[in-house]
């Protein structure tokens, strides 16, 4: 087919196309796909916004749009040109994005993503061809395939009980409440023809005027896969295909959405910018010369979910990271958490730390009887274990290990809630092992903790716990 | 230099935003949707795009637009939906789009379970989708590299115009280490020669991957080829411990590298000459330095989370000069150190005798 009256949107010569004749497009005589194009391109030239337009070809017999749209171009992979069209739209409002798609494209392999850019209302503008068959491949049936129609794969015809029925995407789209405008036209007749020429220039404007997303159905006509010649298959069209696929505006909210309204923001990268933005992550204290440490510590803190486990295993960790020493905090996560046991591993050390498993721990902290049972055998010859004997009844072998219990949890009572359990340990885990100074402790919780009602308790806690391992009480 | 203690999951974000990361697609599982979280809090704060797509097909499609413009973007799964990214990949390869793909390992096949494995090591380095194309793939073992090597991936995509992954597991992104908080540069790469981006200057530039003539087709592979052979010949990354005077070399990346590293020293107390060998980059793989090693080392060892896979190219390297042993846990077991004595006990006191 050729194009004549050639609009500044399409490219002269098709230098693209593979072959010899550059100057007719790719389609079969009677395709519908080369005078929606041309319509395109005239809507884009009055709008003035070619050089700003990206337009993404699908899979399919439109593949190559390419070939033909003198602007910014995309090939997507089947089904995937709305979210293709999505990310150029997001990553530059700016832009114009088309999304050019065939019915096996749009309504059977990309339907998730036809589905959900509509529903999120992206400001892009969707042309759907609908020829009822899959042209490209060979004139299998489409999801919209008519009941009855043969195809390369209804060889005896589509049958509503074994193929299902063509579906009605420009309807179902409308019952979303994001799309502005969505409308089903057809290049059957003349008047047809100048009713679509009006929808896709209305819905290229309203993306234009950031009104949100369009949608604009064309029936159209397939003569190769429908193995007519092109009279017979505009009849077919008009006479047929539109008794299923009824013409006519199904959605129209563009004189009700204000301009600018669906118009997203974008900002490229200023590593200015960010660096003040990552700058404000950073830890709330400074990181000291590197101290000295007694030893390496490789801890495992167990009990049940909501005793404090990981964050006492956050504050060591935060502990050793202020000391200037290597740390890994490391939870139990997943299924492991299920029937309330949690635990973490943390390692500190001056050296390089290796695995961040603690299988072999020299100081284990259990807050329950399932994680003495779990963990005792693991610790290693020597090394500490710390039990809160407020819940835990069982005692840990004295002989093999040095065995501090402490009531934590009364003692956090004593101070105000048993939340503080586990900082009651923390005192308990410094005194033992003598690694960190208490005062050097002490001022990096009122650094870490970020609510300021809760400093005084936790320092409570803290000293209790140290002093009953330092002093017996 | 400012610091904080993260995860290694929150640490692939912020070396994402420091090397100019503006669009972050993805879709939910754990365990990676800690990287989603933070994605989803930093990038809209910066200016950027976040979107919850509605699949691991549409986020890699979603890349592959903002990619398209020249823009620096990713997208982060677990196994199940790094399946489901491979016709993207595939595309983006093809295409030659940046991007970075990161992928935390969970135990699989099929749903799996969401424990820490490496089962995807063929899938990532061997090209999971279809076609002649490699993914740059490095694989992190704490959370610094989890910011540092996310940030070279963006470097390594846009050098090359082709996606990077990050390969890691459960255990390197739920860990908290200390992380330098990097600070972010201008982008050294011009993409306006090929990018889309919806601008008069782009207008003529055309993103695609349908090459429909043979002649091109082969001379667009072999283009591509050449690209590939280049980043093998330049960015091979890999660390050694203890492998000068080593009677055994195990190789091993990712997290089961920390495990292997805490246990050369103990064996080499107990007068077991061992080395570790760990991969920074899983393709291109460190195959001259191992094969170089293979020239004197009598044997080696590869560790993985994983039935044997990297196991493959560890032999292909030391290409018969010298026994290669492999040891795997998988399905989320992972292996103690105590094991892994163990094992070189058997291989080198077996050996000896
Ligand atoms: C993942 C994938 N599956 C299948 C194909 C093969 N394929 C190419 S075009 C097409 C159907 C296109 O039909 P439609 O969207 O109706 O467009 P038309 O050709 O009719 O314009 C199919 C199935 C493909 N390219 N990719
Ligand atoms: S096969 Fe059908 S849709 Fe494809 S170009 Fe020919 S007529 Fe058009």
């Amino acid at each position: 087919m050729k194009v004549f009256e050639k609009s500044p949107s399409f490219y002269e010569v098709f230098e693209r196309k593979s072959g010899p004749a550059k100057e007719a497009t790719h389609y079969c005589p009677g395709c519908g796909h080369g005078n929606i194009h041309k319509m395109i391109a005239e809507a884009m030239d009055d709008l003035e916004i070619t050089e700003r337009s990206v337009f993404v070809s699908p899979v399919g017999c439109s593949v190559f749009g390419y070939y033909y749209f003198d602007c910014g171009n995309f090939q997507a992979a089947h089904g995937r040109a709305p979210a293709v069209a999505t990310a150029v739209k997001r990553s530059n409002p700016d832009a114009i994005v088309i999304s050019y798609q065939g019915d096996g494209d749009l309504a059977a392999i990309g339907t998730a993503e036809t589905i959900h850019a509509a529903n999120r209302g992206e400001n892009i503008t969707v042309f759907f061809v609908n020829n009822a068959i899959y042209g490209m491949t060979g004139g299998q049936m489409a999801p919209t395939t008519m009941i009855g129609q043969r195809s390369t794969t209804t060889p005896l015809g589509r049958a509503e009980q074994i193929h299902g029925n063509p579906i009605r995407m420009a309807e179902m789209l409308a019952t979303l409440p994001a799309p502005t405008y969505i409308e089903r036209v057809a290049v059957g007749t003349s008047k047809q023809i100048m009713k679509t020429r009006k929808a896709i220039r209305k819905a290229l404007k309203i993306q234009k005027e950031g009104k949100g997303y369009s949608f604009v159905e064309i029936v159209s006509t397939c003569p190769t896969g429908w193995k007519m010649d092109p009279v017979a298959a505009r009849d077919w069209l008009v006479d047929d295909m539109l008794k299923v696929f009824p013409l006519g505006v199904f959605k129209d909210e563009s004189d009700n959405v204000d301009e600018g309204t669906w118009d997203r923001s974008f900002e490229g990268f200023v590593p200015d910018k960010v660096n003040t933005y990552l700058d404000r992550m950073k830890s709330p204290f400074d990181v000291t010369e590197e101290l000295d440490l007694v030893k390496d510590l490789n801890c495992k803190f167990a009990g049940f979910g909501g005793q404090g486990i990981l964050t006492l295993g956050l504050f060591l960790s935060q502990i050793g990271m202020r000391a200037g020493h290597q740390v890994s905090w490391f939870p139990a996560y997943g299924p492991e958490m299920r029937g309330g046991t949690a635990n973490c591993s943390v390692n500190i050390s001056r050296d390089r730390i290796g695995s961040p498993l603690v299988d072999r721990p020299n100081m284990l902290v259990v807050m329950n009887q399932p994680s003495l049972d779990a963990f005792e055998k693991d610790v290693v010859d020597g090394g500490t274990i710390i039990v809160d004997s407020t819940i835990v009844e069982g005692k840990a072998d004295a002989k093999r290990l040095n065995v501090v219990a402490l009531p934590a949890s009364d003692m956090a009572d004593e101070v105000g809630t048993t939340k503080v359990a586990n900082v009651v340990i923390l005192g308990a885990v410094v005194a033992a092992t003598d690694a960190y100074e208490p005062e050097f402790v002490e001022s990096t919780l009122r650094a870490v903790i970020k609510k300021q009602s809760l400093i005084d308790m936790n320092m409570e806690a803290f000293r209790k716990g140290y002093d009953f391992v330092k002093n017996g009480n | 230099m400012a610091k904080q203690f993260m995860k290694g999951n929150d640490a692939i974000i912020v070396g994402a935003l420091a090397a100019g990361c503006r669009a972050y697609y993805g879709y939910p599982i754990t365990p990676a949707s800690e990287i989603a979280h933070a994605a989803a809090l930093h990038f809209p704060a910066l200016g950027g795009v976040f979107i919850q797509a509605e699949s691991e097909v549409s986020a890699i499609n979603m890349v592959y637009g903002t990619a398209g413009m020249g823009i620096r973007t990713m997208t982060a799964s677990s196994s199940p939906g790094f399946s489901l990214k491979q016709e993207g990949l595939s595309y983006a390869a093809g295409a030659e789009l940046p991007c970075v793909v990161v992928n935390i390992v969970r135990g699989g096949p099929g749903l799996g379970n969401i424990a820490p494995e490496q089962g995807d090591y063929f899938q990532i380095t061997k090209g999971g989708g279809h076609g002649n194309y490699r993914l740059i793939a490095l694989a992190p073992n704490g959370a610094q590299e989890m910011c540092d090597l996310t940030r070279k991936a963006f470097d390594l995509a846009d050098k090359y115009r082709n996606p990077a992954c990050i390969m890691a597991d459960g255990i390197t992104g739920q860990m908290m280490e200390v992380v330098d908080i990097p600070v972010p540069e201008p982008i050294p790469f011009d993409h306006s020669s090929w990018a889309a981006d919806g601008t008069a200057a782009t207008r003529k530039n055309l993103v695609s991957s349908i090459v429909l003539e043979p002649e091109e087709l082969e001379e667009h592979n072999l283009k591509l080829d050449a690209k590939y052979r280049e980043i093998v010949e330049n960015e091979v990354l890999y660390e050694e411990y203890r492998t000068d005077d080593a009677d055994l070399v195990v190789v091993a990346y990712g997290v089961v590298s920390r495990i292997v590293y805490s246990t050369v020293d103990q064996a080499r107390a107990e007068g077991l000459k061992v080395g570790l060998l760990r991969p920074i980059t899983l393709w291109p793989y460190p195959e001259k330095a191992l094969s170089a090693l293979a020239e004197r080392v009598p044997a080696f060892l590869a560790v993985e989370l994983s039935t044997g896979q990297m196991v493959e190219d560890l032999r292909l390297a030391v290409n018969g000069k010298a026994p290669v042993h492999f040891y795997g846990r998988c399905g989320g077991m992972v292996p103690g150190g105590e094991e892994l004595l163990t094992e070189y006990r058997k291989i080198l006191e077996g050996g000896r005798s």
